[in-house]
C-alpha cells in the first residue's frame, strides 16, 4: 500500500510538449509510471517519446480515450490555473501541479472550485509525489529513494530529496513522499497527508518537513496530538530567516510576527513530535 | 511589491474612495506650490516604505505654504530606518473626529481574502490584534463571488459605525475590494479611514502590497517598484533570475532549492557561524548562473568563506561541477570555498572539483563546521 499514487495511477501530462513537460514525462515513463496520455492544445493526434505517449487537445478527450485518473501540470504560471480548472472539469480525481509562480488570487479561485467539485490538488509549486517502486508523478529523482514504511510530507523540493537520500543511505525506505508545495495557497495540506498516512497500513512512521510562513505546521501539530498513533519526526527550515522577506518560496515569509520557525517547533514539540535540529539527524530519530 | 502611500491612494481614488486633495512633491519648492494651491493647513508626509513614519518625525503639519516649504525641506533631508526620503505627499489637513481601520488581505489558512475593520484605527492593526482582538471584525470574501454588499453592511453594524455613514462605507468597501482584485493585491489597507469634522468619510492613509507573481499582467504597476528598499545585490540577482536575500553574516551560501537554502543558513548558525545571504540558484546549475551568483556573493566585503551545498537530483553532480569550474575560472574568488555535493553522480562531480582548491565536505553538518572554522580563523581541514 501507499497513498495517492501507485500501480493503478493512469497519468495524463498537461503541457507534455513543452521542455519541462517532455523531459519529466520521459523520466516518469523510465521510472515505470503508467503515463497514458499527454495534452497540449493544438497538438492532438501527435505522439511523443517515440510513439509511447499519445497527445490530445484537451484533458476531457484524453480521459475519454485513455481512462486517465490523475493529471500532472507543467504549463506556465499564467495558464496554470486554467489547466487546473480543465482537469477538474474533465473528472480527474487527483491533480498534481508542479508550476511555480501562480498568482495567489488565481489559486484561491481554483481551490474554491476544486473544493466544490471534490477533487484533490497537490501543489502548486511542488515536486509532486513518489511511491518508490510503483509510480513517480512529478520531478522527484527516482533513484534517491527505495520502497519502505516511512511516509514523507514536505513543503520543499531539494530539502525533501536530501531527506529521502539520507534515509536511503541507511537502508530506510519510503511508502510515499508527497511534496505539497511552497505556495501560500495550495491544495492538499499537511493534515490531509497525515490522515492518509495514518490510514495506510504500509506506513509506520511519518516525516513532516515544514518551513516558515503561515500556520499549517501548527494546525498539523494539533491534528497529530488528537489523531495520530504513528510516530512523527519533523524538521522546520528557516530558523535564521529575517522577518518580512520572502525566502524563495512565495509562502515562506514571516508576516506580522506570525509564521516563525520557533512557533512551529514549539507547537510540534508540544504535540509529542520530535523535531530535528538539522535534516541529517532525521534517520537516527526514526 | 509594496506601493507608496501616494500611489495606493491614487489607485483608491480611481475606485471611488474619497481621499484628501493633495499631490506628491520631490522638492521643497514643489511642496510650497502644492500648499498654495490647496490653501490653508496641509500635512507633509514622507513617502518611504517603512512603518513608523510619524514617530520618526516624517509626518508634519504646516499652517502656511511657507511653513510647508520648510517642513518639506527638513523631511526630504531625512533618512527613516535607513531609507532616504525622496518624495513627500502634501495633503490638505483634515479635522479628525474618529479613526477607523479598513483593510483586505489573504487569509492563507482559509484560502480566501478577508476584509477586516475596526473602530480602533490609526494604530498598527497587528498591535490591535495583540491587545484587543475583539475590536477587529472580519469577513471572508468568496474569491468566486466577490464582496457582497450585505457583508460590508454587516461589518459597519458590528463596528458600531453610525448609520448615516453606512451607504458611503459600503461604497468604500466595494471600491477597496475591486482595487484589490484588479491589482492582484495581497494587502489593501486604509488606516485611518476617518470621519472628519464635517462628518465625511475620507481615506487619510493608504497602503497596498501587490502579488509579485501577478505582475506579468500589471506592467503599469510593476513600473512603480521602489528599488530603495532592496540591497543593490538583490536587484542584481533578480536580473539573473536568482532568488537572493542579503544578510549580515560572513559565510556566503550557494544552494539549489529554497528549502535547502534556508536549511543551509540554519545549520551555519547552529554551528556558531552567521550566514551572509539566502540564495537559491534554482534547478540546473549553468556556469552563467553560478558565476553571477558567485559575483553577487563576493561583492559583500563581509564574506570570508563561501559554502556550496548542492543536491544532484535531475541535474547530475558532474553537470553541477562543470558549471562551478567554469564559474570559478571566470570569477577567480579569493576566499576559501567549501563544497558539499551529494546525490546523482556526486562522486564524479567531486573528482572533477579535486583540483579546484575547494574544501570538500561529506555531510551538511561537516560543511557547516568547516565553513565556521574558516571564518573563526581555525584550521579548515
Amino acid at each position: 500500500m501507499s497513498i495517492l499514487v501507485d500501480k493503478n495511477t493512469r497519468l495524463v501530462v498537461q503541457g507534455v510538449t513543452g521542455n519541462e513537460g517532455l523531459f519529466h514525462t520521459s523520466q516518469m515513463v523510465a521510472y515505470g509510471t503508467n503515463v497514458v496520455a499527454g495534452m497540449t492544445p493544438g497538438k492532438g493526434g501527435e505522439w511523443v517519446l517515440d510513439g509511447k505517449v499519445p497527445v490530445f487537445d484537451s484533458v476531457k478527450v484524453a480521459v475519454e480515450a485513455t481512462g486517465a485518473n490523475t493529471s500532472i501540470i507543467f504549463v506556465p504560471a499564467r495558464f496554470a490555473a486554467d489547466a487546473i480548472f480543465e482537469a477538474a472539469d474533465a473528472g480527474i480525481g487527483l491533480i498534481v501541479c508542479i508550476t511555480e509562480g501562480i498568482p495567489v488570487l488565481d489559486m484561491m479561485r481554483a481551490r474554491d472550485y476544486l473544493d466544490q467539485k471534490g477533487c484533490r490538488l497537490v501543489g502548486p509549486n511542488c515536486p509532486g509525489l513518489l511511491t518508490p517502486g510503483e509510480a513517480k508523478v512529478g520531478i522527484i529523482p527516482g533513484n534517491i529513494s527505495i520502497p519502505g514504511n516511512i511516509g514523507v510530507v514536505s513543503r520543499s523540493g531539494t530539502l525533501t530529496y536530501e531527506v529521502l537520500y539520507a534515509l536511503k543511505l541507511v537502508g530506510m525506505g519510503v511508502s510515499t513522499c508527497v511534496g505539497i508545495g511552497g505556495d501560500p495557497v495550495n491544495g492538499t495540506n499537511f493534515i490531509d497527508c497525515l490522515e492518509l498516512f495514518e490510514a495506510d497500513p504500509q506506513t509506520e512512521k511519518v516525516v513532516l518537513i515544514g518551513e516558515i510562513g503561515g500556520t499549517d505546521e501548527e494546525r498539523a501539530a494539533e491534528y497529530i496530538a488528537d489523531h495520530m498513533t504513528k510516530p512523527v519526526v519533523s524538521f522546520i527550515a528557516g530558523q535564521t530567516a529575517p522577518p518580512g522577506k520572502r525566502m524563495g518560496h512565495a509562502g515562506a515569509i514571516i508576516e506580522g510576527g506570525a509564521g516563525t520557525a520557533a512557533d512551529k517547533v514549539k507547537a510540534l514539540e508540544a504535540a509529542g513530535v520530535r523535531v530535528a535540529s538539522h535534516p541529517e539527524e532525521i534517520p537516527g530519530m526514526l | 511589491m509594496k506601493l507608496h502611500e501616494y500611489q495606493s491612494k491614487q489607485i483608491f481614488a480611481k475606485y471611488g474612495i474619497p481621499i484628501p486633495r493633495g499631490r506628491v512633491a520631490a522638492t521643497p519648492e514643489e511642496a510650497k506650490h502644492i500648499a498654495e494651491e490647496l490653501g490653508g493647513r496641509v500635512v507633509v508626509k514622507s513617502q518611504v516604505l517603512v512603518g513608523g513614519r510619524g514617530k520618526a518625525g516624517g509626518i508634519r503639519l504646516a499652517k502656511t505654504s511657507k511653513e510647508a516649504e520648510e517642513v518639506a525641506g527638513q523631511i526630504l533631508a531625512m533618512e527613516i530606518k535607513g531609507l532616504p526620503v525622496r518624495k513627500v505627499l502634501v495633503d490638505e489637513a483634515a479635522a479628525i473626529d474618529k479613526e477607523i481601520y479598513l483593510g483586505i488581505t489573504n487569509d492563507r489558512a482559509a484560502h480566501k481574502p478577508v476584509m477586516m475593520a475596526s473602530m480602533a484605527g490609526g494604530v498598527e492593526i497587528e498591535e490591535v490584534a495583540r491587545q484587543t482582538p475583539e475590536l477587529i471584525i472580519k469577513a471572508h470574501i468568496d474569491p468566486l463571488l466577490g464582496l457582497r454588499d450585505y457583508q460590508s453592511r454587516d461589518i459597519a453594524y458590528k463596528i458600531d459605525l453610525p448609520r448615516d455613514h453606512w451607504r458611503v462605507f459600503g461604497q468604500i468597501a466595494r471600491g477597496l475590494w475591486q482595487a484589490y482584485l484588479d491589482c492582484d493585491a495581497s494587502l489593501a489597507e486604509i488606516n485611518p479611514l476617518v470621519i472628519t469634522g464635517e462628518n465625511k468619510l475620507v481615506a487619510l492613509d493608504g497602503k497596498m502590497v501587490l502579488d509579485d507573481n501577478a505582475l506579468f499582467r500589471h506592467t503599469d504597476l510593476a513600473e512603480m517598484r521602489d528599488l530603495d528598499i532592496e540591497a543593490p545585490s538583490e536587484i542584481e540577482a533578480r536580473r539573473y533570475g536568482l532568488s537572493f536575500i542579503k544578510l549580515d553574516g560572513s559565510i556566503g551560501c550557494m544552494v539549489n532549492g529554497a528549502g535547502l537554502a534556508m536549511t543551509t543558513m540554519d545549520i551555519i548558525k547552529l554551528f556558531g557561524g552567521e550566514p551572509a545571504n539566502f540564495l537559491d540558484i534554482g534547478g540546473g546549475a549553468s556556469s552563467e548562473k553560478v558565476a553571477a551568483a558567485l559575483r553577487i556573493i563576493l561583492s559583500d566585503q563581509n564574506v570570508k568563506a563561501v559554502l556550496f551545498n548542492v543536491f544532484g537530483g535531475i541535474t547530475r553532480g558532474d553537470e553541477v561541477a562543470r558549471g562551478i569550474l567554469a564559474a570559478l575560472d571566470e570569477v577567480k574568488p579569493q576566499v576559501p570555498m567549501v563544497i558539499r555535493l551529494v546525490g546523482t553522480n556526486a562522486e564524479e562531480g567531486l573528482r572533477m572539483l579535486a583540483n579546484a582548491k575547494m574544501i570538500t565536505a561529506e555531510t551538511l553538518a561537516d560543511a557547516a563546521k568547516k565553513s565556521v572554522a574558516i571564518v573563526k580563523g581555525g584550521a579548515a581541514q
